[in-house]
């Protein structure tokens, strides 16, 4: 009887250890997914150019996260791409002349979309566009201009 | 000529003959498990006892080395970029999804695997299956169930283990040895890690552990009732395991991605 005893607290004590393990791993090394709302409202931006904004990419004021990129098309039109994101419904009084902009986390982060507040008196709501975008700053083309720059310095 | 042709068709015959049968085999263990589970609970706890609790110092000591060595190697490559901060992400990557289960596994069947498989083939040697067969009672069930049920769930259990201790590990010599940002550390792996990359972990660890413990009872089932056999099947049993977990996880990561 004191053997199965000890066999049965054990056991217990190795399965309660692999769930504390397993309960570390799902919420201590993830969290990526620090955006969580009930209620939102799906607002769409024009962009010329993304970079390589995901769907699922924090949509940020101020630093803050305030929703995420829920889905990224391409309108064969106007040529531009058409990036669809939802914003938690308790921040509804952001005005409708503010600018969206893909900014970086870092020089080698993931990427995302900053909103920057405008003055309007009108407010986003579901469905509005929002009028003032700012695309990914590509590596690539900075270093084109930079370069040409600096020749065309050097021609002086 | 025609002899090489008949020992290759012969073992091309033979080896597909014992596919089939380790398949059966594993379905008969599946049509037993539930009445396993229900009635015998207490068999099954003993197994996961012998199985899970007793591994769990050679598998939290490989887990804090590996961690540390991840987090070595990781340091003296990633500052070649100066990109020492993303040494988190890089070992939660590697150990969650990677290192953590198929170590366990290599660890599990060398720990356990071999147990099981002399266990059960000393218990065919002395007739002791034999033994239970004429007292009515099925082998299968009382002796094979268990130990492959002991196996399935402690095996998720022990990866997860593994990869929270090597995760301190790699904190250990990352942070404290080579002064890493804390905050970058863990911030920079929270940031990267997503849920189902600890999903994958935890799925590869549960297929590895259906097929350390199955290749461990069968082998222990089918050796040869002789000292040599048993010894036979316990090398067996190291080797098919460590095999078949590398080609599964070679698969199942070929098919996540």
């Amino acid at each position: 009887m004191r053997q199965t005893r000890a066999v049965e607290v054990g056991t217990g004590l190795f399965v309660l250890l692999g769930m504390g393990a397993l309960f570390f791993l799902t919420t201590q090394t993830t969290g990526g997914d620090d955006f969580s709302a009930d209620e939102t409202y799906t607002v769409e931006a024009r962009f010329e150019n993304i970079g390589s904004l995901r769907n699922r990419a924090p949509v940020a004021m101020s630093g803050v996260t305030i929703g995420r990129v829920t889905n990224v098309t391409f309108d064969p039109v106007t040529l531009e791409a058409v990036v669809e994101f939802v914003i938690d419904s308790q921040f509804s009084q952001i005005p409708d002349d503010s600018d969206a902009s893909i900014l970086t986390s870092g020089i080698l982060g993931s990427q995302y979309i900053g909103l920057q507040a405008g003055g309007s008196d009108i407010y986003l709501e579901n469905g509005s566009e929002v009028m003032f975008t700012q695309s990914a700053i590509v590596l690539e083309n900075l270093i084109g201009k930079f370069l040409v720059n600096a020749g065309s310095k050097d021609d002086d | 000529m025609t002899k090489l042709f008949r020992d290759v068709y012969d073992s091309g015959v033979e080896f597909v003959r014992t596919f089939g049968a380790f398949q059966l085999f594993f379905m008969q263990l599946l049509r037993h498990t539930p009445a396993m589970l229900i009635r015998r609970f207490d068999l099954v706890v003993k197994q996961v006892f012998n199985t899970g609790a007793l591994s769990l110092v050679i598998i939290m000591v490989s887990g804090l080395f590996v961690g540390g060595v991840l987090g070595l190697q990781g340091y003296s490559n990633l500052a070649r970029f100066n990109a020492e901060d993303s040494i988190g992400v890089f070992a939660a990557f590697g150990l969650i999804k990677e290192l953590g289960p198929v170590i366990t596994a290599l660890l599990f069947a060398g720990r356990a695997g071999t147990s099981l498989a002399s266990e059960i083939g000393l218990m065919k040697a002395t007739d002791q299956l034999s033994a239970m067969e004429m007292m009515a009672v099925n082998p299968v069930q009382r002796v094979l169930v268990p130990r492959f049920l002991g196996g399935v769930i402690a095996m998720p259990f022990l990866a997860a283990v593994f990869s929270m201790i090597g995760l301190f590990g790699t904190h250990l010599v990352a942070v404290e040895l080579l002064s890493v940002d804390v905050g970058a550390f863990w911030q920079q792996m929270q940031m990267t890690v997503d849920l189902e990359d600890v999903n994958e972990g935890i799925f590869k660890s549960l297929v590895f552990g259906v097929a350390a413990s199955l290749i461990a009872v069968w082998e222990g089932y089918n050796a040869i009732p002789t000292a040599e056999g048993v010894g036979r099947a316990t090398t067996r049993t190291v080797v098919i395991t460590a095999i078949a977990v590398l080609v599964f996880d070679f698969m199942i990561t070929a098919f996540m991605l």
